[in-house]
């Protein structure tokens, strides 16, 4: 379903990404581990296709991603290091605007994420009075309203509490459940169940 | 179901209004800029209105563009920065669409108002009654190509450090044509000329950039995001 292979990718004189390989299939979690710069972060945006590989190529469904691009977008959750959220909107506003130019989406369907993810009683508060914590449930509930087959998340329980990190984890597993595929950088144990788990380490000679 | 590419300009484009107005310190700079400039113009140069009358197109017309550049730096930069445009080129929706909307609002908030009170400052220059109607309507047409083509600047100029410097510099030069036809249908709407040939100059330029401006500005954008 999603393939990868023989990726390189230099930021500036930096071999950053040394012909990286990585195959998923519906319900499994490939989990990207490393040392800080092993290129996690990058591989996550070069299977986005929000950075352009020197060489190699990322597949979707048996086809170049570059050549369905919006297809494959349409299938596609990305959660980078910051929640993309505005701070003078409340939570409940970033999530009606942001999926909406995704797909149709209702009031009762973000209540609902919303509610799934902890991040309800607060997501009528501009953003910028959230902690990092809170503003990472409103991002996370955003990721949920996709409806997404292919999570990318970088580094998705940073600062969420033991609750919140566990949360992670089930939301993880309800993905892949749902036939679902997700490909997270990770510092942290996601205490995820194994027999779904692939895990990449990146930056290893 | 998915959302159709208009759907999701004008969801853009309500999101960028709200958030304007939220935040209203990046609408009132560039209008306040414009003011005082056309303000104190007058003190510096002579209280005679026939030769403010003279100096009254180039004023107008430069505090405008200068005041556009100050606010194009807002257009794309927090987006980038908070991670919206990235979001916006993942969605699986037309980014050329999405900027074209963007754009819109961004003339909404600061060409259409800067020209809206552009009577106020050209009557300190001593433009006549009959003719700011003229000079509203310039300043209007005017303005929304100024937003066009400063939004390619915008989008290039996206990952560059200071890139404030770079977008005026990048800008400066593809509106000197906007500058030349905008100042002469204001001055011949002062003069109570013919205004119709500089406006549809920059009816064609402004024509031209809705054509090509939201293309250019997304693959721009897209570089800038790498």
């Amino acid at each position: 379903m999603l393939n990868v292979s023989g990726l390189h990718l230099w930021r500036g004189d930096r071999h950053v990404l040394r012909g990286v390989d990585l195959s998923a299939t519906p319900g499994q979690c490939v989990l990207l581990t490393g040392k800080n710069g092993a290129g996690k972060t990058t591989l996550l945006r070069a299977i986005a296709g929000l950075l352009d590989p020197e060489a190699g190529e990322v597949s979707w469904r048996g086809k170049p991603a570059r050549q369905a691009r919006d297809d494959f977008h349409s299938e596609l959750a990305y959660l980078g290091h910051e929640p993309p959220l505005k701070g003078e909107l409340t939570g409940r506003e970033n999530l009606r605007y942001s999926i909406g130019i995704r797909r149709t989406v209702t009031g009762e369907e973000i209540h609902a994420a919303l509610e799934r993810t902890g991040a309800q009683p607060f997501a009528d508060r501009a953003v910028r009075t959230l902690s990092a914590g809170q503003r990472r449930r409103v991002a996370l509930a955003g990721v949920l309203l996709t409806g997404a087959m292919l999570w990318l998340l970088d580094e998705p329980a940073t600062n969420l509490d033991t609750e919140g990190k566990r949360l992670v984890a089930t939301l993880i597993e309800e993905q892949l459940a749902r036939g679902g595929i997700v490909v997270a950088a990770v510092h942290q144990d996601l205490d995820l169940s194994a027999n779904r788990l692939v895990t990449l380490e990146l930056g290893v000679p | 179901m998915k959302t159709g590419a208009l759907e999701a300009a004008r969801l853009v484009m309500a999101r960028d209004l709200r958030l304007a107005f939220r935040k209203p310190s990046q609408l009132l700079q560039p209008l306040m800029f414009f003011m005082i400039v056309a303000t104190l113009f007058p003190l510096t140069l002579t209280p005679e209105l026939s030769r403010l009358r003279d100096a009254a197109p180039g004023v107008l017309w430069v505090g405008a563009l200068l005041s556009s550049l100050l606010a194009l730096e807002f257009l794309f930069r927090d987006d980038a920065q908070d991670g919206t445009l990235e979001q916006f080129a993942l969605s699986g929706q037309s980014l050329t669409w999405m900027l074209f909307a963007k754009t819109c609002v961004h003339w909404l908030l600061t060409g259409l108002p800067l020209a809206l009170s552009a009577p106020l400052a050209a009557v300190g220059l001593g433009v006549p009654a009959e003719a700011m109607w003229s000079v509203v309507a310039s300043l209007a047409l005017g303005g929304f190509a100024l937003s066009l083509i400063g939004a390619i600047s915008a989008g290039l100029t996206l990952g560059a450090r200071r890139g404030g410097v770079l977008l005026s510099l990048l800008t400066l030069p593809l509106a000197v044509p906007i500058l030349v036809f905008g100042a002469n249908a204001t001055q011949r709407a002062i003069t109570g000329g013919e205004i119709a040939p500089p406006m549809y100059l920059l009816g064609a330029i402004a024509v031209l950039g809705v054509t090509l401006a939201p293309l250019a500005a997304a693959a721009a954008v897209r570089i800038g995001l790498e």
